[in-house]
């Protein structure tokens, strides 16, 4: 297995692509702490990097990968190879190549100006963001035969997942104002894995607004031991959950 | 002639009258009470360090009490410590623990009856139930005290330096923690309240009543339960204060309710919930404060009309302003808001278009609290930017037409 | 030594095997022959275990292969259309297949040097042709010294002298005792290498002969024309 995920990576790092990603990483996280004059505005900017641009591009580089190398494993699934370290070769490949991006690309601009709580909670979430959505990308190719659609079907995960769900969640709010909605929301954030790590940085970032009543509530639980422990479990288990199901299918797929 | 004369034989016979008297474990005066009870007006008593026990101990003529290397008073938890009931008193140098606890008798570590020109400095209260009272003073000056108490409930506890009905009072470079309020001014007026800390208070770092024509400056208000708090008073200025760190849901760096012809300038909020919250205020004036990594830098309720803010930096906040209705009859000018995102093309350091400093998601959390999670999500950035090409819901004229493109000072 | 029982696949409504029986013997080497889309490929990554059958089994060796893989170690599978990781050079291909198979005993190099791949080993893949494509892909399917050789349309693409080459390796494959098993539409290089033909027409095996059998029955020497004499039989038959 381990030969299978060298070759992967080899093979990615070999792609621009991922070269590209790493330099756009570093050029923006450079430029937000170099260019803005104090750097909580810089951190903001980051956020957004990290909330919005590495889920998208995990999980489209991660599905258009998948199906690029359809005959590549094609080739490995007709060698004396189990299917499922086939599979979960690609994933860890695919993730290990995301996650050395990422690491360069925006972690050294964060060691270098945030070495702090924030910093590293930031890239702490960057990385599972992007494991998360490397995940997320292979359940949807495998689920799709066709690459247009699979693809398709990856940027409206990735919609849903940084927009639509969010928009879901406001409306609920709005229906049920009456209601204490604060714990129930809690229940809510563990659904999309990207308002889990917003939350997360928020705490951390805007401190003095996450005091208030409501804030109060959020930060009483994700700020505690318990609550840091639930975040991350249920980010692993958005880990875990799309690559095992994505690996059953995968034994049973016709290649 | 003669009248000179007279003054002059008047202070002779005064200073020669004056005598000092010791009290201490080796000395005449075993007790404190013994040795008031011996002193004449104008006497000094000094008293040597020691554990002294006395029982509600009351100074009724004008003496100067004085503790050498702060001598302990002991209430047993039973006892008012020290009761000032003569003019031009003056109580230095104790450590004063322990008082009784009573929400009947406001019993305090030092409590002032309806005098003047009484002085009360450089005393360590703990562990009293009021620190300084001062009922009906007149030109008193309480200074350079440490009070400190135990925090825990509201009931327990009670204000560190208590101001009732007085005038012209000077309330200078005290520490007060661990109390109910701080500083507690109630029906005070032409008073000065001056390089103060107080922290860790369990509701209010200041609380400030009825009181009119009062200033202070300099103070430090910083981790108290609810920040500071100033109601229905008028002709108040508020110079170079810090208000730090007042984190909680009713906490804000200063709640101003029912305030009128304030000023505010110097002042410095980091780290509050709310810097300041306002309701009911009127004709107040804010020049030169700086709002920084609060969570929301200004709460301004409709209720408020012609409060001015100029000149004040915002940096870093989280939210800018926040409003609960679309009436705005205040003004902002020349304010510079780190969030401002426009330009400057006639170089005259003011931005050409005006900054609204409302967005569309405080006025959301401000309807919908629990809202807060969604905060700095993809569709609230989506819904402040439409917001801020075609404001619906934000007040139309709650702006900053002219925004300082750098740093106000 | 293979043996497949009612194997039936569907892909969606398409039957792409309908209730296959067969079986392939050491030493043979079989023509699996039929019109496009008459399930050949399908019957062939069944083998693999690249396709999962709807029912029935196929055994290797007497062994079920379903969620079993090391009997894959004893085959060696060229492709339809051989494609493989755009930015390697075929000397990382050959190299990574051979950390994969990881085999110890001497490779069988032979197609590598005949077909002069060696001289080529730094170019990357994506720039091949897809002749030489082909090339790679026999070479692989032959390097490991399998005793099952599975050839999808071998000579599709390769020019003659090369499907020559192939040709020539694959009888002598043959005469080692080699399982071989080949699918092609050009039935006229079948001729001399083939013993057994199945032919298979939408999904369903419509016979499994050897090819003297064949030739009896047509009168035809030549295998195309015998096969063409089949079809219009079948097609009379119908």
């Amino acid at each position: 297995m381990i030969k299978i995920i060298k070759y992967v990576i080899t093979d990615i790092l070999r792609n621009k692509i991922v070269l590209v990603y790493t330099l756009f990483l570093m050029a923006s996280a450079f430029s937000v702490f170099g260019l803005e004059d104090n750097s909580s505005k810089g951190l903001l900017s980051l956020l957004n990097i990290i909330l919005i641009v590495v889920p998208l591009v995990s999980i489209i580089f991660s599905a258009i990968y998948v199906y690029n190398s359809a005959e590549f494993i094609e080739l490995l699934v007709s060698q004396p190879l189990k299917r499922k370290s086939i599979w979960l070769s690609i994933f860890s490949g695919l993730a290990t190549s995301l996650l050395i991006a990422f690491i360069i690309g925006a972690g050294i601009p964060i060691l270098i100006y945030q070495a702090n709580g924030i910093g590293f909670t930031m890239l702490a979430v960057g990385i599972l963001l992007s494991v998360i959505f490397v995940s997320i990308a292979m359940l949807a190719t495998v689920k799709t035969r066709d690459k247009a659609k699979g693809i398709g079907a990856a940027i409206m995960l990735w919609l849903y997942f940084s927009l639509l769900f969010d928009g879901f969640v406001l409306f609920l709010l709005f229906q049920f104002a009456d209601y204490p909605m604060e714990k129930p929301m809690i229940a809510v954030s563990a659904l999309n894995p990207i308002d889990l790590s917003r939350i997360l940085i928020l705490l951390q970032l805007d401190v003095s607004a996450m005091m208030g009543y409501t804030g109060a509530v959020f930060k009483d639980f994700f700020g505690t031991y318990v609550g840091i422990l639930f975040s991350l479990t249920i980010l692993t288990l958005w880990i875990a959950i799309p690559v095992w199901y994505a690996t059953r299918k995968f034994n049973t797929k016709d290649l | 002639m003669r009248k000179f004369l007279f003054i002059a034989t008047c202070l002779f016979t005064t200073t020669v009258s004056a005598k000092t008297i010791h009290v201490g474990a080796n000395r005449n005066y075993k007790n404190i009470t013994a040795g008031i009870a011996a002193a004449t007006s104008g006497d000094t008593v000094l008293v040597d360090a020691g554990l002294y026990r006395e029982q509600k101990m009351t100074i009724n003529k004008r003496i100067f009490l004085k503790g050498i290397d702060y001598p302990k008073l002991d209430g047993e938890k039973k006892f008012e410590i020290i009761a000032i009931k003569a003019n031009g008193v003056i109580v230095e140098g104790f450590r004063i623990m322990h008082s009784g606890i009573s929400s009947l008798e406001d019993i305090s570590g030092i409590k002032v009856y309806d005098c003047n020109q009484v002085t009360i400095k450089n005393n360590i209260l703990e562990d009293t139930f009021f620190g300084i009272y001062i009922q009906n003073g007149v030109n008193c000056t309480i200074e350079n005290n440490l009070l400190t108490a135990q925090g825990g409930e509201e009931q327990q506890n009670a204000n560190g330096i208590h101001c009732w009905k007085c005038d012209s009072m000077r309330i200078i470079g005290n520490k007060v923690s661990g109390h109910r309020d701080g500083i507690y001014f109630e029906f005070v007026k032409n008073s000065i309240i001056m390089r103060n800390t107080a922290d860790k208070n369990i509701r209010y770092g200041l609380h400030f009543m009825f009181s009119n024509d009062d200033m202070y400056v300099g103070n430090v208000f910083r981790n108290n339960g609810s920040g500071v708090s100033v109601m229905f008073s008028k002709h108040i200025k508020m110079i170079n204060n810090y208000f730090e760190e007042n984190w909680g849901d009713a906490a804000h760096g200063i709640l101003l309710k029912e305030i009128s012809d304030g000023y505010m300038s110097g002042n410095h909020f980091s780290k509050n919930t709310s810097a300041i919250f306002m309701e009911g205020a009127s004709r107040v004036y804010m020049k030169h404060n700086t709002f920084e990594n609060n969570g929301w830098a200004l709460k301004i309720q409709a209720s408020c009309m012609e409060v001015v803010l100029e000149e004040n930096n915002f940096i870093g906040n989280t939210f800018d302003v926040g409003t609960n209705g679309s009436l705005v009859q205040n003004t902002f000018n020349h304010n510079y808001w780190d969030k401002y995102e426009g330009y400057d093309l006639n170089k005259d350091k003011i931005g050409d278009i005006p900054y609204r400093p409302v967005s569309m998601f405080s006025m959301i959390v401000e309807k919908y609290p629990p809202a807060m999670i969604l905060f700095r999500s993809f569709i609230t950035a989506l819904l402040d930017k439409t917001e801020k090409i075609l404001p619906s819901i934000t007040p139309e004229n709650l702006k900053d037409n002219a925004p300082l493109m750098k740093k106000a000072f | 030594m293979i043996i497949a029982s009612n194997v039936t696949k569907k892909f969606g409504k398409l039957k792409a095997l309908d209730n296959v029986s067969t079986f392939c013997n050491k030493g043979e080497c079989i023509a699996l022959i039929g019109p496009n889309g008459s399930g050949k490929t399908t019957l062939i990554k069944s083998i693999l275990g690249m396709v999962v059958p709807d029912s029935g089994f196929i055994t290797f060796k007497d062994k079920n292969i379903l969620h079993h893989w090391q009997y894959r170690d004893e085959i060696g599978y060229m492709p339809q259309i051989g494609r493989y990781p755009d930015n390697m050079t075929i000397g990382q291909v050959l190299s990574m297949m051979k950390d994969i198979r990881n085999k110890k005993n001497a490779l069988d190099e032979d197609l590598i040097h005949s077909f002069s791949l060696h001289q080529l080993l730094n170019k990357r893949m994506s720039t091949l042709s897809g002749g030489t494509r082909q090339k790679v892909s026999a070479a692989l399917a032959f390097l490991f010294d399998p005793t099952v050789l599975i050839l999808d349309e071998p000579t599709a693409g390769l020019d003659p002298v090369a499907s020559e080459i192939l040709k020539e390796k694959i009888i002598a494959e043959k005469e080692k005792g080699k399982l071989v098993l080949i699918t092609s539409h050009i039935l006229s290089e079948l001729d001399d290498l083939v013993s057994r033909i199945i032919y298979m027409q939408d999904g369903k095996l419509v016979f499994h002969k050897s090819i003297e059998a064949v030739r009896e029955e047509t009168g035809e020497a030549k295998l195309s024309k015998a096969i063409a004499r089949v079809m219009s039989k079948q097609s009379v038959v119908e």
